[in-house]
C-alpha cells in the first residue's frame, strides 16, 4: 500500500513545486471535410470539431478533480489547414474563412487554443500553401484561439529557402496586424524544421497525415518539481546530479501517462504519445532557468550554460522514455524566453543574447522561441534568422523552431507585455549586419549527406 | 478495488477524525489505514479508503469532503491512489 511519505512527496510536487500537466491536446484529421465548396468545407470542420471534442474540457476538468492535479490547458490540434483548404480555397481571403471557422469551434468547446493552421513546405509550396501562408497575418488578427505554424525544412528534404524568405514578410506583417496588442499574433505564428505529427504543445502543434482519425497527446511540465530535485543534491557530482533529473523526470511522466491513459478511456479516443517536456511559465518557481542557475551557472547564458541544457535535455528524455508507452512530440527543456521569468531576467542584466540561445537550441528540444526583436527589424534578417535555426535542425536531425515577435514601435530596452502563459518580453538586440544577398537567392538548400541512408 | 487516498491538513481541533469518518460512513466509504500526527498544533491525517461501494460517484464526495473541511478550517483532499501507484510503483 502507499505509503506516508509516497503521498506526500507527490502533493508538495503538486502544490509547492507547481507539478501540472501542461496540456492535454486532442489531435482530430480534418481530411475528411476537404470539399470544393468553402461553405461546405466549413460548415464539415466546424461539425467534425465540435463533435470530436464535445467532451474535452468536461473531461479535463474531471481528471483534475480526481487527481486533484491541475490540467492546465485543453486543446485541440488539425490536420494542416493548407490540404484540408486546398481543394476549395481559391485564395487567401478564402483561407481566412478557414480560420474563423476553426476559431468559432474552437470558442464552442472551450479550448483555448486550437494549433493547426498550418502548411508543410519543406521542399515547396503549392498554390494553397502560399495562399494559406500569406492569409496568417488577416487570420491571426482576426481570431483569437488560432495558432499557425509552417514547416519550412527537414533533414530529409532540405530547407525550403523561398518560404522562409517569404516567412520574413508574413512574420513583420502579422506583427503589424496585431500592433495594437504588442503585435501578439507573432507569438501564435512558428516556423519549423522536422516538425513532429503528434507535437501537444502550442503553438506548432498540427495533427499530422500519418496519424489517426481522433488521438490524445498528453504535454506534461514541471520545471519546479526538478529544481526543487536538485536543491537537495547541491554541490554534489554529476553522476548524482544526473540520476535526480532522471528520476524525477521519470515521476513527472509517470503522471502525464495516467492522465493521457485516462482521457483516452473516458473520450473513447486513442492515446497517442506523452511528450515529456519541462515547460515553464511565467510564475516564479516554474522556470528552466532556474534550473539552469541550480545546476551551476550563474546566469543562463554564462559559459557552461549549454552543456547544461544538454545535460538537462537528456537526462529529462532518459528519465521520461521508461515511464510512457508512448513517448513523442518535442520531449525535452523548452527555452522560451517571455515565458520564463529566470530566461527574461538574465536578457535583463545582459548575460543572454539571440546567438547564446542560437547554441542552446543546437541541444534543447525546440529552438528561438517566444523572442522579441524591434519592430523595425528587415525581414531579410528574420528570414536569416529562421534559416540559421532550420539549418541547425536539419543537421542534427532534431526539431528546432522559430517564434519571433518584432514589435511594432518598440525597440531594445522596451517590454512588452502578452500576459498569462504567454508572459513579458524584453526586446532583444539582432545583429546590425544584414544578409538580403543571402535570403533572396531562391530555391532550396538541398538535403544534408547524411539523409541519404537508403 | 477502487481505491483513493485523503490527506487532512489543518489546525487541530477536536472531533475532526470523527466528522471525516461519520462523513465517510454515511457516504459509505471504507476506510482501509489511517496514519496521523500533529506537527506544532497542526493536524496531519492520511487515510486510505475504499470506494467501490460509494453512494455517490467521486466528484459529489470529493466537494462533499472540501466542504466539510472549510466547515472546520481545514483542507481535505480526496485523490485516486492511481496518481501514487503510477509515480512511486514500477
Amino acid at each position: 500500500m502507499i505509503n506516508r511519505a509516497e503521498v506526500l512527496e507527490t502533493n508538495k510536487m503538486i502544490q509547492e513545486s507547481k507539478l501540472d500537466v501542461r496540456t492535454i491536446t486532442l489531435g482530430i484529421s480534418l481530411l475528411d471535410c476537404i470539399d470544393s465548396d468553402l461553405k461546405k468545407c466549413c460548415d464539415r470542420i466546424y461539425d467534425k470539431i465540435t463533435k470530436t471534442a464535445e467532451k474535452l474540457v468536461p473531461t479535463g476538468e474531471l481528471i483534475e478533480k480526481e487527481y486533484q492535479i491541475p490540467i492546465v490547458n485543453k486543446r485541440i490540434s488539425i490536420t494542416p489547414a493548407a490540404l484540408v483548404g486546398g481543394a476549395c480555397c481559391k485564395s487567401k481571403e478564402d483561407f481566412v474563412e478557414i480560420a474563423k471557422t476553426l476559431d468559432r469551434a474552437a470558442a464552442t468547446v472551450g479550448v483555448n487554443f486550437l494549433g493547426g493552421f498550418s502548411a508543410l513546405v519543406s521542399k515547396g509550396m503549392t498554390k494553397a500553401d502560399k495562399d494559406l501562408i500569406t492569409s496568417i497575418p488577416l487570420a491571426l488578427s482576426q481570431t483569437n484561439a488560432l495558432c499557425s505554424s509552417v514547416n519550412v525544412g527537414s533533414t530529409k528534404t532540405g530547407i525550403d529557402m523561398d518560404a522562409v524568405e517569404l516567412l520574413g514578410h508574413i512574420i513583420l506583417e502579422t506583427a503589424e496586424a496585431t500592433k495594437d496588442q504588442g503585435s501578439l499574433g507573432c507569438a501564435k505564428l512558428v516556423v519549423l524544421c522536422n516538425a513532429p505529427d503528434d507535437n501537444p504543445f502550442m503553438a506548432g502543434a498540427f495533427h499530422g497525415v500519418t496519424e489517426s482519425d481522433a488521438i490524445i497527446n498528453v504535454g506534461v511540465s514541471g520545471p519546479g518539481v526538478v529544481k526543487r530535485a536538485l536543491e537537495e543534491v547541491r554541490g554534489e557530482n554529476f553522476e548524482v546530479l544526473c540520476e535526480t533529473i532522471k528520476k524525477t523526470a521519470f515521476k513527472i511522466t509517470r503522471v502525464g501517462q495516467l492522465v493521457a491513459k485516462e482521457a483516452s478511456e473516458l473520450m473513447g479516443i486513442p492515446f497517442g504519445i506523452v511528450d515529456l517536456s519541462l515547460a515553464p511559465t511565467p510564475a516564479i518557481g516554474d522556470s528552466v532557468a532556474e534550473i539552469l542557475k541550480e545546476i551551476g551557472v550563474d546566469e543562463p547564458g554564462a559559459p557552461g550554460t549549454t552543456a547544461a541544457l544538454a545535460l538537462l535535455n537528456d537526462q529529462v528524455k532518459k528519465g521520461g522514455l521508461m515511464a510512457s508507452s508512448y513517448v513523442g512530440g518535442l520531449s525535452g527543456a523548452f527555452i522560451p524566453v517571455s515565458e520564463d521569468q529566470g530566461m527574461i531576467d538574465a536578457v535583463n542584466r545582459g548575460a543572454l543574447t539571440i546567438e547564446k540561445l542560437e547554441a542552446m537550441t543546437c541541444v534543447c528540444s525546440v529552438g528561438l522561441d517566444m523572442i522579441a526583436v524591434p519592430g523595425d527589424t528587415e525581414p531579410s534578417k528574420i528570414s536569416g534568422i529562421i534559416a540559421d535555426e532550420m539549418a541547425i535542425g536539419m543537421i542534427n536531425q532534431k526539431t528546432t523552431a522559430v517564434r519571433l515577435i518584432p514589435v511594432i514601435g518598440k525597440t531594445v530596452g522596451d517590454t512588452v507585455e502578452f500576459g498569462g502563459l504567454l508572459g513579458t518580453a524584453p526586446v532583444m538586440s539582432v545583429n546590425s549586419f544584414g544578409c538580403s544577398s543571402f535570403v533572396s537567392r531562391g530555391g532550396r538548400i538541398p538535403a544534408p549527406v547524411h539523409s541519404f541512408k537508403n | 478495488m477502487k481505491r483513493a487516498v485523503i490527506t487532512v491538513v489543518g489546525k487541530d481541533t477536536v472531533g475532526i477524525i470523527a466528522k471525516v469518518c461519520t462523513y465517510l460512513a454515511n457516504e459509505n466509504v471504507n476506510i482501509l489505514d489511517i496514519s496521523q500526527t500533529i506537527l506544532k498544533e497542526f493536524f496531519n491525517m492520511i487515510m486510505i479508503v475504499d470506494m467501490s461501494n460509494a453512494g455517490n460517484d467521486f466528484v459529489k464526495i470529493a466537494n462533499g469532503l472540501e466542504e466539510l473541511g472549510n466547515s472546520m478550517g481545514l483542507v481535505i483532499r480526496i485523490q485516486r491512489e492511481d496518481i501514487f501507484d503510477m509515480m512511486h510503483r514500477i
